[in-house]
C-alpha cells in the first residue's frame, strides 16, 4: 500500500512511519508546516511546526529510509483551526483545536490530496485503534489509557477512518520510546508536545487577549449580584476555578467556579461546585463513526481531553444529540466534544450546545 | 530504502551540478597533503602554488587579471563580499551614496543583504523592474541613475536568473552605469559554463562565481573584484585575500574549482549547443503533451540548460513529489524555508499570479544530461500532471 505519514517531528509519528515501512508498504513522509512564522526552535515542550520540528521529521524519515517533504497547510489551518478557535472563545464557548486539526486539516485537507496524489492511505502517530469488522471500521481506545487519542479523533467518519492507520494504538507510550531509541530515531527522547500548538508561551487568555482585545464586564452570581469585574469572557471556561480574582469571598466560604459565559451581555456566571453540576446535554454537529443511531443508546460519554468518561443516555433528534447524565457531571463546557462510546468503541461525536443544570439558574 | 529507487533522471543542474571527474582527481589529489599556502616554508609555499596557479586558471578563464580573482567560500559570501564590501566603500568617500538599485529578480544572496543594507545600515532599495519575461532593461538602469547620480552606491543585476533562465543586459548596464563612474556588480553563479563571461569585456566592477555549480567542489567560490574597486572588507582576520577576505585558504577545493572553471569554460560552445537542442525538446515536447503547460522567461534569451514550465491548476510541490517517486528530480525552483516552498518571488516580480507561481517546475539541464532524460520527462509528464491537477489548488494553503 502506498501510505502518507504525517510526521510531526514528534517520537510517535516517527515510530508509526517505521511501523508501516516495516510492515512492508511503500511510505512518503510529509511534514505539515502549520505555523504562518515558523521558529527556529521549540520553547521548551511546547508547540509544534518549529524549523527544528522540520528537522527532526527529515531525519527520522531519513532514518527510516523514506522520502520526505514539507506541506504548507499554514493558511489553511489559520483559517480552520486558529480563526476557529478564537471565534469559538469569542462566543463564550470552549473549543479543542485539535479536534478541529484532525477533522479539517488531517484527514480532510492533507487525506484528500494525499489520495489525489495516488496514496491509499494516511499514517499518524495518534493513540487509537482501528479494527476491521464485518461492517466496517471502528474506532478504539488506544491500550495505554494514559495516551488515549480517541477523543480527538472521534469526528472521523466511516470515509475517512478507511483510509486512516494507527499503528501505535496497540502500545503503551514507554515502549514506543524504547521502540524509538532501537530504531535509532533520536526523536526518541524528545518530550511529548502539550497545549495548543499555536500558541507557543502556552498563555492562552494572552494569545486571545491580543486577538480579541478587552472587552470588560461583570462577574456575577447566579442571582445576578455583581462580585466583581473581567477583562473579557474570552479569558473564562466553564469550571474554571483559579484566576477569577474576586474580591468578597462566597458567604459560605466555599470556591467558586464558572457557570456560564455571556459574550452579548459581557457577563462571567459563577457559583458553587453543587452549582456546577449538570444533568445533561445537547449537541450538534453529529459525526458518526457507522451508521447514525435509531434508538437510545446506552452509552459511556467523554467531555473534554482526558476527561473521564460518565455514564449516559443519548439519542439523536433532528441532527441534535440529547445526552442524559446518569449522575450529575461538572465541567461541561460548551463548544467541546461529546465523544460516546460502546466500551472502546467510538460511536459518535457532536459539540456540545447547551447543558442542563441541576439547579436552575437566573442568567 | 531511499537509495535503492531509481535516480536516473537528475534534472536539477542549477541547484548543483555533478563534479567534473577532472575536478575531483584535482581535489583529492591535494587533500592528502599538507599546507596552510600563508606558511612561509616548503609545505606552506607547495599549497600557495596550488592556490595561485588555480586563480591563474580562473583568471584566464573568465577574462580577468589573477590579482581580481578573491576566494570565498561560495556564491553566498561572495555576494555579501560584494554588496556590504561596496556600500561600506562607497559611503566611506561620500555620504551621499545610499541608494543601492537592483533588480527584483536577484538571488537571495544578493536580495537579502540589500534589504539588511536597507534595515540597520540606511541605503535606500530602489527596484529596478522586470518585464513578463524577466528581462531588466538598460533604459530604467538609466533613469534610476540619472535623477540622481551622486546618490547612488552601486548597481546590481545577476547574469542569467537562477529560476527561469533569462539572459540580463549586464554589458550595457554596465556601460550605463560607467558614464557615471557608478560600480556595477552582477551575479553570475549561474552563467558561467553556459554562456560565454568575460569579465573584462562586460565592464563590471565586481562578479559573483560558485564552484559547485559549473562541476566544481561545494564550498568555494570567488569575487572577481576589478582591481580599482575598492571594498570594504566583511570577514575579519588575518586578510588572506586582499585584505577584504580572511579565512585559511582551502588549497584543495580550490584547485578543483580551478579545473571545473577551466572545463566547463572550455567545454561552454558545445555544450551550450547541445543543451539548447536538448532543451528545445524538452520544452516542445511538454507544450505538446499538456495543454495548459506555458514556458517561462524569455524563449530565446535564456540559459541553455533551462526550461522553466508552468502548469495550469496544480501545486508543483505536488508535480515535485509525483515526478521525484518517478525518479525523476526537478525543482520548484525557489529558495526554500524549513522545506516550504513559498511562492517565487521572481516569478511575482515577473507579474505572475500567486496560482500561477506556486504551479511552477524548473528542469535544468548540465554536463551528465542526456536524451534519456528528455525522453523520461515526455514519458511521464502527462500523467503526472493529471494526476497534481486533481488533487489540485484547493487544498493547499495559500488558495483556499
Amino acid at each position: 500500500m502506498r501510505v502518507l505519514a504525517a510526521m510531526s517531528g514528534g517520537v510517535d509519528s516517527a515510530v508509526a512511519a517505521a511501523r508501516m515501512a516495516e510492515a512492508g508498504h511503500d511510505v512518503t513522509g510529509v511534514h505539515l508546516a502549520l505555523s504562518r512564522n515558523p521558529q527556529s526552535y521549540r520553547t521548551g515542550a511546547r508547540g509544534c511546526c518549529t524549523i527544528e520540528d522540520s528537522r527532526d521529521a527529515r531525519r527520522a524519515a531519513d532514518v527510516i529510509g523514506i522520502p520526505f517533504y514539507v506541506w504548507d497547510l499554514a493558511e489553511r489551518f489559520h483559517a480552520d483551526v486558529v480563526e476557529d478557535f478564537v471565534n469559538e472563545y469569542a462566543a463564550g464557548r470552549t473549543p479543542n483545536p485539535c479536534l478541529r486539526c484532525n477533522e479539517k486539516v488531517k484527514f480532510s485537507a492533507v487525506l484528500e490530496r494525499a489520495l489525489a496524489l495516488g496514496f491509499d492511505a494516511v499514517v499518524t502517530g495518534h493513540y487509537a485503534r482501528i479494527v476491521d469488522t464485518a461492517t466496517g471500521r471502528e474506532l478504539h481506545r488506544a491500550v495505554d489509557p494514559a495516551k488515549d487519542q480517541s477523543y480527538v479523533l472521534g469526528v472521523l467518519t466511516q470515509e475517512q477512518l478507511a483510509h486512516a492507520f494507527f499503528p501505535l494504538g496497540d502500545t503503551p507510550k514507554t515502549e514506543i520510546r524504547e521502540e524509538a531509541a532501537r530504531r535509532g530515531l533520536s526523536v526518541a527522547d524528545k518530550p511529548d508536545s502539550h497545549d495548543i500548538c499555536f500558541i507557543a508561551d502556552g498563555n492562552t487568555p494572552a494569545f486571545l487577549s491580543a486577538q480579541l482585545g478587552e472587552a470588560p464586564g461583570d462577574i456575577v452570581d447566579a442571582q445576578g449580584n455583581k462580585l466583581g469585574e473581567h477583562k473579557g469572557t474570552h479569558g473564562f471556561t466553564v469550571g474554571q476555578r483559579k484566576g477569577l480574582r474576586i474580591g468578597t469571598p462566597a458567604a459560605d466560604g466555599k470556591p467558586r467556579f464558572v457557570l456560564d459565559i455571556s459574550p452579548v451581555e459581557r457577563t462571567v456566571t459563577v457559583g458553587s461546585r453543587e452549582e456546577l453540576a449538570v444533568t445533561g446535554l445537547t449537541a450538534s454537529k453529529p459525526r458518526w463513526c457507522g451508521p447514525a443511531p435509531t434508538a437510545e443508546l446506552q452509552a459511556t460519554a467523554q467531555l473534554r481531553a482526558h476527561g473521564d468518561e460518565v455514564a449516559v443516555t443519548a439519542r439523536l433528534e433532528d441532527d441534535q444529540v440529547h445526552v442524559t447524565f446518569t449522575e450529575p457531571a461538572t465541567a461541561v463546557a460548551p463548544g467541546q466534544a461529546v465523544v460516546l462510546y460502546d466500551g472502546t468503541r467510538v460511536i459518535g461525536s457532536a459539540t456540545i450546545d447547551s447543558v442542563a443544570r441541576v439547579t436552575p439558574q437566573h442568567a | 530504502m531511499t537509495s535503492l529507487r531509481p535516480r536516473a533522471v537528475y534534472l536539477d543542474h542549477a541547484a548543483t551540478t555533478p563534479m567534473l571527474p577532472a575536478a575531483i582527481e584535482a581535489m583529492t589529489a591535494q587533500l592528502g597533503r599538507t599546507g596552510n599556502a600563508s606558511s612561509l616554508h616548503g609545505a606552506g609555499r607547495a599549497a600557495r602554488r596550488t592556490v595561485e596557479e588555480s586563480r591563474e586558471t580562473i583568471a584566464a578563464a573568465l577574462g580577468a587579471q589573477p590579482s581580481e580573482v578573491v576566494f570565498t567560500s561560495g556564491g553566498t559570501e561572495a555576494d555579501n563580499l560584494a554588496l556590504k564590501g561596496l556600500w561600506w566603500a562607497r559611503l566611506a568617500e561620500d555620504p551621499r551614496r545610499r541608494r543601492i538599485l537592483l533588480s527584483g529578480i536577484e538571488h537571495h544572496a544578493v536580495l537579502d543583504p540589500a534589504v539588511w543594507l536597507g534595515q540597520h545600515e540606511g541605503a535606500q532599495i530602489e527596484w529596478l523592474p522586470v518585464d513578463e519575461l524577466g528581462r531588466v532593461r538598460p533604459d530604467d538602469v538609466r533613469r534610476a541613475i540619472a535623477c540622481e547620480p551622486e546618490s547612488v552606491s552601486f548597481v546590481t543585476v545577476m547574469m542569467a536568473n537562477n529560476e527561469v533562465g533569462t539572459l540580463q543586459p549586464v554589458e550595457e548596464i554596465a556601460a550605463i552605469a560607467a558614464e557615471y563612474g557608478i560600480p556595477v556588480h552582477t551575479d553570475a553563479v549561474q552563467a558561467i559554463g553556459q554562456v560565454p563571461v568575460d569579465f573584462a569585456a562586460l565592464g563590471v566592477d565586481a562578479m559573483t562565481v560558485s564552484a559547485h555549480k559549473l562541476g566544481g567542489p561545494y564550498g568555494v567560490g570567488a569575487l572577481v573584484v576589478h582591481k580599482e574597486t575598492k571594498l570594504t572588507a566583511v570577514q575579519h582576520g588575518g586578510g588572506q585575500e586582499r585584505d577584504v577576505r580572511s579565512g585559511t585558504l582551502d588549497a584543495p577545493a580550490i584547485a578543483g574549482f580551478a579545473v571545473a572553471v577551466q572545463h566547463s569554460v572550455q567545454d561552454q560552445p558545445g555544450e551550450a549547443l547541445r543543451l539548447t537542442g536538448l532543451r528545445d525538446q524538452l520544452i516542445n515536447g511538454v507544450l505538446a503533451t499538456v495543454d495548459a503547460a506555458k514556458l517561462s522567461g524569455d524563449p530565446v534569451g535564456r540559459l541553455p540548460g533551462n526550461a522553466h514550465l508552468s502548469f495550469g491548476g496544480c501545486e508543483g510541490d505536488s508535480l515535485l513529489l509525483l515526478l521525484d517517486a518517478r525518479g525523476i528530480e526537478v525543482s520548484t525552483g525557489s529558495a526554500c524555508n524549513a522545506g516550504v516552498a513559498e511562492p517565487s518571488h521572481v516569478l511575482l516580480a515577473m507579474g505572475y499570479d500567486d496560482q500561477r507561481a506556486r504551479g511552477s517546475l524548473r528542469f535544468t539541464l548540465g554536463h551528465t544530461s542526456s536524451q534519456t532524460d528528455i525522453d523520461a520527462v515526455l514519458e511521464n509528464i502527462g500523467p503526472v500532471v493529471e494526476r497534481a491537477q486533481s488533487a489540485g489548488l484547493q487544498n493547499v494553503g495559500r488558495n483556499t
